[in-house]
């Protein structure tokens, strides 16, 4: 094993890790803000590949695709906590994670209606294809560098959001002491839309970039969805500073994970044995870490005290 | 005025009445919706045409959806059996499911014939006289493959699969064939989509080629970031992730690959001419090799009506043994254990027009049988 090849593999974490905080951030402020467990993420990820899917083989432009997943994942979410989310905040947990079980269903099954079962082509555009050589002989995806780029920039936009602008400042109270800002005269119905159609909008960013080196098909929300919770319960619910190192942590144990476990345990083992189990330990390693979080950390990383 | 046109329909309406008297009812459970849902419909889509085209009217096919889900399947088919009365069981797409569904139905005196699992304990010790699987058993275009990596002089392969039975059957039916070193062998979570680690791995292995068993979104990923890693080691693989449905996904990334598969859209016969022209007049697609299955299951289930009455069960079982029928594929019969025995092709993936397909380069394995013929005691 050569560092090359671990830099690379640590690359792969990375990039994996800020592709999942896309999703995690939208989750854990949903959660933070408005104390709804909101399984219908997975669905807005898809609803923003599909949009992303359709323009960009409409117009051929992969930045339209992405403004269009933007703004499809934003009014879907709207849409949704309109109609349906609003009328279960004062519920209890149970109550939300069957409504919004129903939405995956009723979106799932909806694109299927719309676009069939066959899944849908989208393609990283040509400027962003092909390898590009980083130091030390490191060839690597340009694309998967590009997502990087785009997850650690949007990390900082958000970071600079909640803690500079007036937005933020809602937000934070609003996670804090959400009578108390209400009784200030803020509106706390709009911020509730707001804040849901943010963590729509970024799934459906997430599912967009996510959905060109992917395959872009019905179901493909429903895995993510599953990783952003661990993220969020590792980095701690409604913290978006727990939620980039939680998603940043999942990516790396994740990759490193299923690449080192199997050659560790070929010291000891026949190499088939050996990719077996390795590889059998590596899918639970990511429960294994949430796991070690929570017994030292029960709140996760970030979460309140 | 002629009367013959007239005497014969009538001798056939005769005939029909008194030989069809009893309406065969088929239970067909398959996978319509969630991920794996391109399978199933196709299948039921090629089933569906070939009931279709043969003008019987005493066919009755009731269809159900399995979600991908063993205990939903376990309950449609106890469904099928007592309260809808079937004769014939079929559909199964997934070889978890059919291990979950097959041995309990046949087990209670029904025909299960099987469109596309064949997982291995079915046709090996586990083996039933009323299962016939007309697809292949599992690991066939797995060995096709591994004969192919032989013939094109790969010597280093590094072979990647799921973890899951049907995962591990593909690469030790690729192994049984394959005679050269491996450079590397990883088992991929099932359902995993980003292959950047796996890929990191092939670049560093010093391998020559690449083989990979990823059905259905997982290919279409693996493919697309493959191609885009710049690793350009040249891939083989099963027909599973370059069927018809999922090469338009894949774009570009598929082109040149090569693959193993029992059936193809070029097949040289004319009953696959007719089959492609009349799938794609019905449904505006190009049918893939679930939907060729489909349609050879439900033909071979009318040749055997045609010979016998579902209710004599021994006649009915030799008439399906027999399999009196024009199948898509050319030849085919059945083994001993009630899996086909038929020719594995090799296929290269091309552009014709705007559409992804493939054509066949050569043949793979003849009258190709499997390796579990033998602990079948029937």
């Amino acid at each position: 094993m050569s560092w090359v090849l671990l830099i690379e593999q640590t690359l792969n974490g990375l990039q994996f890790g800020v592709m999942l905080f896309l999703m995690a951030a939208g989750l854990t402020l949903i959660f933070g803000v408005m104390g709804l467990i909101n399984l219908v993420h997975g669905s807005l990820y898809m609803i923003g590949a599909f949009a992303a899917a359709v323009v960009a083989a409409a117009s051929g432009s992969f930045l339209l695709a992405l403004a269009a997943s933007l703004a499809a994942a934003a009014v879907a979410g709207i849409l949704v906590e309109v109609t349906v989310i609003r009328k279960l905040y004062d519920r209890d947990h149970l109550d939300q994670v069957l409504a919004t079980f129903a939405l995956i269903l009723i979106f799932s099954e909806g694109t299927r209606w719309v676009f069939g079962s066959f899944p849908l082509f989208l393609d990283p555009p040509d400027y962003l294809s092909g390898t590009v050589f980083l130091p030390f002989g490191i060839e690597y995806s340009r694309y998967r560098l590009s997502l990087i780029v785009i997850g650690l920039a949007v990390a900082a936009g958000l970071f600079w959001m909640i803690a500079k602008t007036r937005i933020g400042i809602r937000i934070r109270a609003g996670e804090n002491d959400r009578e108390m800002i209400g009784a200030l005269g803020v509106d706390i119905t709009l911020l509730y839309t707001l804040v849901f159609a943010l963590g729509a909008a970024l799934a459906g960013f997430a599912g967009a970039l996510i959905g060109a080196i992917q395959s872009v098909q019905v179901g493909m929300g429903e895995p993510v969805l599953i990783l952003a919770f661990v993220v969020v319960v590792i980095g701690g619910i409604g913290s978006i500073k727990g939620a980039l190192i939680g998603a940043i942590l999942v990516g790396l144990t994740d990759t490193l994970g299923s690449f080192l476990l199997p050659k560790l345990f070929s010291l000891i083992l026949a190499p088939s044995a050996a990719t077996s189990v390795g590889s059998s330990l590596a899918s639970m390693s990511i429960y294994v870490l949430m796991a070690g979080v929570l017994l030292v950390r029960p709140k996760g990383l970030f979460g309140g005290a | 005025m002629n009367l013959k046109p007239l005497l014969v329909a009538a001798a056939a309406a005769a005939l029909a009445t008194s030989t069809y008297a009893k309406n065969l009812k088929v239970g067909m459970i398959t996978t319509l919706s969630g991920g794996g849902a391109g399978l199933g419909i196709d299948v039921r889509d090629g089933f569906m045409l070939a009931v279709e085209q043969s003008g019987r009217n005493d066919i009755e096919v009731v269809i159900e959806d399995d979600q991908r889900k063993p205990d939903v399947a376990v309950q449609l088919t106890d469904k099928m059996i007592q309260s809808e009365k079937v004769d014939v069981l079929t559909g199964i797409i997934w070889s978890n499911l059919a291990m979950a569904v097959i041995p309990g139905a046949v087990a209670q005196g029904k025909f299960y014939l099987s469109p596309n699992a064949g997982p291995s304990p079915l046709a090996g010790k586990g083996c039933h006289q009323n299962y016939f699987n007309v697809a292949w058993q599992n690991d066939n275009l797995h060995e096709a493959a591994g004969a192919h990596a032989n013939s094109s002089n790969y010597s280093n392969a590094f072979i990647l699969a799921p973890n899951y039975p049907a995962g591990k059957d593909a690469l030790s039916g690729f192994k049984r064939f394959y005679k050269g070193d491996l450079a590397g062998e990883i088992y991929t979570k099932l359902g995993q989509t980003d292959y950047a680690s796996e890929i990191a791995q092939i670049r560093a292995s010093g391998a020559d080629s690449v083989y990979f068993f990823l059905p259905g979104g997982m290919g279409i990923s693996f493919l697309k970031q493959y191609a885009d890693s710049g690793v350009d080691l040249p891939i083989v693989g099963p027909a599973f992730s370059f069927d018809q449905g999922i090469l338009q996904a894949v774009g570009d990334a598929a082109l040149g690959v090569h693959n193993t598969s029992q059936w193809s859209k070029d097949l040289d016969n004319a009953t696959n001419a007719a089959f492609v022209e009349s799938f794609q007049a019905k449904y505006d697609r190009l049918p893939s090799l679930y939907a060729s299955q489909g349609f050879d299951t439900a033909n071979l289930l009318i040749s055997a009506m045609e010979a016998a009455d579902v209710s004599d069960q021994d006649a009915f079982r030799a008439a399906l043994k027999a399999a009196n029928f024009e199948s898509t594929r050319g030849d085919f019969a059945f083994g001993p254990n009630h899996h086909p025995i038929q020719d594995i092709y090799v296929r290269e993936v091309i552009k014709e027009g705007d559409v992804y397909t493939n054509r066949i380069i050569s043949l793979g394995l003849e009258d190709h049988s499997d390796a579990y013929a033998a602990e079948c005691k029937m």
